[in-house]
């Protein structure tokens, strides 16, 4: 058991910096998600602490030992699931499972019962004789996992582990890793683009983009305090609404966020709410079973983003018809708005 | 509490070290045993040494005068262009139509493959031989094919008369090479996502306007490596000129390979038969710029 | 209608293909009396046998010629040849794909144009090298020469085929407990097998294929390979075997032409790589 400390690392192929200084400190027993689009380096930055990548700079530490430069994979005590599960093909399950135990030497019995317990928490063990081949996703799955835990690692690195597998099996998945990991109590980096199972998954969420570290929170401080807009559009579907509404008692070039479920038709808030008006021009009511998504735009605030496209997410609870074509009171609780800097981005506190 | 220090990289885990040794004795062979000969070839070409004794003497251009003045080196020059030029428009021409038959399903069609294969399976050699037998000048099977069809009149020399020799030439370097262009535009064919030839179908294009609009602009990079190994394959050809014609008759069927043996290994003046063979150097270059732009556009064109 | 074009394209270019491989066939097993008549003779058909086939060219071939010792000494290079390239390509290839890092592209494009480098552009100073090691007139010349050609082509054939193989695996070996030398020595063998059949199918089909050096180096007939010993020393002064002859270009195109068969993308793959996705 231990924590991760990375202190300013890097990593440059060439002109490219895929990791660009980014500093992070994960806690013992902690399940911490990297969340970013492809290229924003959280693969890169996975695969440095692993050891499969050399930081061009910067320093990690597993536990109390300095392990950036010159300690090889095999010596980081960790264990890594791939995207793929890298799963020996000409191995069966059981060799698979046994082999981080053969390559350190443990005794013949000892690998045995490892295996049977480990095959047993995941529910495999009927399918110890098989060949990777002759697996569903799912099964492939999990014996990357019960090859990974067998090696007692300090550390999990887990690479988009469920990416491959279908939406219906995912969930099951998720929740099955989620268990999994408070019960063995094992530090875990987690990387993913899904933000679904970045927020279902993570104690905290470091959102990532070109190499850089946006913001370090627990999914509801990512969700509900982006520190800026880019967090705000990446995280949460459909993604924050930003308009500058040209408001004279907010500060110059500013713009004002709110999550579309917030933007609701005024008649469904209590009198006492504290709200922001706005004179919503419908144009499209999409229909989605539990919630209808309405597009259309904020009028006659005048200013120049006032025709971006601006998404209300009603509950179906909310029943009340919405014609296309015309004008709504729509309106957010104040306490529900966020205001950025128009041109830095950045989270202005007002 | 601090646990012992993990264990350090030793040899085995540096990958550069690994990697340095693993390609040293490849790269070792490749200098040693291409890359000095190639520069020794050219040198060899300012020299007058000779295949009977160590003498190695810098002779400057005088190699270089002596063959550019020489007829019969003229002629070699002039039918190695002609040849891989004639040859590769065939190539291309019959590879495009072969192609294009192989992509449809028909009966027979594994044989047919089998077949089509041959002539780049068989040795050049034994190719070569063959196509010497088919043209021979008592027992030419051509030839009485022809009159026995009426078309022929009188009789075909085919590798006794210069001009017949040489369209034999370029029939046996486009028989030995289409077939492999072929498996490569194949290859390039079934590369084009089925959707785009689909889109094509579905916006009302004909097959000869899918053919010329829509695939054989996405095809071009193929052909281009096709055409490129094919120019290498017969400029720098030797066997089939040689088992053929062997230059004749009267030195005017050579080609540059036959033309350089002769001088450099036959007659034994290692520094004319260097000298000859370095003006196969401007086929080379054009084929490497090729494959250079087409490796370079791939690589722009998206990481693999 | 387009049925029609199509198997009339297909017929033509099967024709054009293997019309000398038919006439070896025929050549190969008629009788010299069949064989022998001017094409001037418009009532003798040459495209059939007109006499019954005979088996007098094929052992004549296999009694009277050289021809089973070139078999032999075919084999000989092609074993040797054969080890050469797979002790020194493979190792280069993976080395090319998987540990060198970013130049090992560019490294392995410099060593594939080697490949374009022709025989004929190096036979004229390799015949003066080959008699400095006194290796004139012997097999070990094509044993030493031969791979010059195999190496680059089949290091380039291994980097792509590697290419093609996922990395994860063999790095899931390094975190589950292996160096990176064991990883090379243990664990990637299994996954290049297919790619080291390729390398040695190839050095098989170039030895037998090769002209031009067997022709520099090699002048006694008992040392010479099949593809230089059929064309070359089966003509005696002037008289060609034209029965034997097309009978060893027959027994040695079947084999070739059945490996080909089998192995062509693979090469094709090595050709086109770059130009072709996927």
């Amino acid at each position: 058991m231990a924590g991760i400390e990375i202190r300013s690392l890097r990593k440059h192929f060439g002109d490219l910096h895929a990791v660009d200084g980014v500093d992070l400190s994960i806690r013992d027993g902690e399940f911490l998600v990297l969340l970013g689009s492809s290229g924003s380096g959280k693969t890169t930055l996975l695969r440095m602490i692993a050891g499969l990548e050399r930081p061009t700079s910067g320093e990690i530490h597993i536990g109390d030992q300095r392990v950036d430069g010159d300690v090889p994979p095999r010596a980081r005590g960790i264990a890594m699931v791939f995207q793929s599960y890298a799963l020996y093909p000409h191995r069966t399950v059981f060799q698979n499972i046994a082999f981080p135990l053969e390559a350190s030497r443990t005794p013949r019995k000892q690998i045995e019962e490892k295996v049977r317990w480990a095959a047993d928490m995941f529910s495999i063990t009927r399918y110890l004789d098989r060949y990777p081949r002759q697996l569903s996703g799912g099964e492939r799955q999990r014996v990357a996992l019960c090859r990974a835990l067998v090696r007692d690692p300090k550390v999990f690195l887990l690479d988009e582990p469920l990416a491959n597998l279908d939406a219906k099996l995912r969930n099951t998945a998720r929740d099955d890793l989620k268990r999994f990991q408070r019960q063995i109590q094992t530090t875990t980096v987690y990387v993913t683009h899904d933000q679904v199972e970045a927020m279902g998954l993570g104690d905290r969420i470091v959102v990532m983009e070109r190499g850089k570290v946006r913001q370090i929170g627990t999914p509801q401080e990512v969700y509900e305090d982006p520190v800026d807009t880019f967090v705000a559009t990446f995280v949460g579907q459909p993604p924050m609404n930003l308009l500058d509404t040209g408001d004279p008692s907010l500060p110059p070039r500013t713009l004002t966020g709110f999550r579309p479920e917030h933007f609701l038709p005024k008649s469904v808030f209590g009198a006492a709410e504290d709200l922001r008006t706005f004179r919503f021009a419908v144009r499209r009511v999409e229909y989605l079973g539990s919630d209808r998504y309405v597009y259309g735009s904020v009028a006659g605030s005048g200013a120049p983003a006032a025709d971006a496209t601006i998404i209300a997410k009603l509950p179906a609870t909310i029943a009340l018809a919405i014609p296309e074509g015309e004008t709504h009171e729509f309106a957010v609780p104040r306490r529900a708005l966020r205001y950025f800097d128009l041109d830095t981005g950045l989270r202005r506190k007002t | 509490m601090t646990s012992p220090p993990p264990p350090r990289r030793t040899f085995a885990d540096r990958e550069d070290l690994l990697g340095a040794v693993m390609l040293g004795p490849a790269l070792a062979y490749v200098i040693l045993l291409v890359g000095v000969p190639f520069a020794f070839a050219i040198a060899l070409g300012f020299s007058n040494a000779t295949a009977g004794s160590l003498s190695f003497g810098w002779v400057g251009l005088s190699n270089y005068v002596a063959i550019l003045g020489d007829p019969i080196f003229l002629r070699a020059l002039r039918n190695s262009v002609v040849v891989t030029v004639g040859s590769q428009v065939l190539v291309v021409v019959l590879a495009t139509a072969a192609a294009q038959v192989f992509r449809a399903t028909f009966r027979g069609k594994r044989f047919a493959r089998f077949v089509l294969l041959l002539p780049w399976a068989v040795p050049v050699s034994l190719a070569a031989i063959a196509w010497t037998w088919i043209f021979d000048s008592t027992f030419s099977v051509i030839n009485w094919t022809l009159k026995a069809a009426g078309l022929l009149h009188g009789w075909l020399y085919w590798l006794g008369d210069p001009a017949l020799a040489l369209l034999a030439i370029i029939i046996v370097q486009a028989w030995r090479i289409f077939p492999f262009a072929t498996v490569i535009v194949l290859a390039g064919l079934s590369s084009i996502p089925q959707e785009i030839v689909e889109a094509a179908i579905v916006d009302g294009a004909g097959f000869w306007r899918r053919l010329f609009r829509v695939e054989l602009p996405l095809l071009l990079p193929v052909v281009a490596v096709a055409v490129l190994f094919g120019v290498v394959y017969t400029a720098t050809d030797l066997g089939v000129v040689y088992i053929l014609t062997g230059g004749g008759p009267a030195n005017t069927t050579h080609v540059l390979p036959t033309l350089a043996f002769q001088r450099g290994i036959l007659g034994a003046d290692l520094g004319q038969g260097a000298a000859i063979a370095v003006f196969l150097l401007p086929f080379l270059i054009v084929v490497a710029i090729g494959m250079l732009r087409l490796a370079h556009r791939t690589e722009v064109g998206g990481a693999r | 209608m387009k049925r029609v074009a199509l198997y009339a394209a297909a017929l033509g270019i099967i024709a054009f293909a293997g019309f000398p491989f038919y006439w070896m066939l025929i050549t190969a097993f008629k009788q010299n009396r069949d064989l022998y008549v001017g094409a001037s003779d418009l009532s003798h058909i040459p495209w059939i046998f007109n006499d019954p086939p005979t088996l007098d060219h094929v052992k004549l071939l296999f009694g009277q010629t050289d021809f089973p010792r070139w078999v032999l000494n075919t084999l000989v290079v092609v074993v040797a040849v054969g080890v050469i390239t797979v002790a020194v390509a493979v190792p280069a290839g993976y080395s090319l794909a998987r540990l060198v890092g970013r130049w090992g592209e560019r490294m392995g494009i410099g060593i594939f144009f080697t490949y374009l480098i022709p025989p004929t552009l190096l036979f004229v100073p390799f015949s003066r090298l080959i008699s400095l090691l006194g290796l004139q007139d012997s097999l070990g010349a094509l044993i030493l020469i031969y791979p010059t050609m195999t190496i680059p082509f089949c290091t380039w054939l291994v980097m792509g085929f590697l290419r093609s193989v996922p990395w994860e695996i063999e790095e899931q070996a390094m975190i589950d407990g292996y160096s990176r030398l064991e990883v090379i020595l243990k664990v990637a063998p299994r996954l290049i097998v297919p790619g080291i059949l390729t390398v040695v199918v190839f050095s098989f089909t170039l030895v037998l294929q090769e002209f031009v050096y067997a022709l520099t180096f090699i002048s006694s007939v008992n040392k010479m390979t099949v593809s230089l010993g059929v064309p070359i020393a089966l003509v005696r002064g002037d008289v060609y075997h034209w029965g034997a002859l097309m009978a060893a270009a027959l027994f040695t195109s079947i084999p070739l032409a059945i490996v080909y068969n089998a192995f062509i993308d693979r090469f094709i793959q090595g050709f086109t790589m770059g130009a072709v996705k996927g």
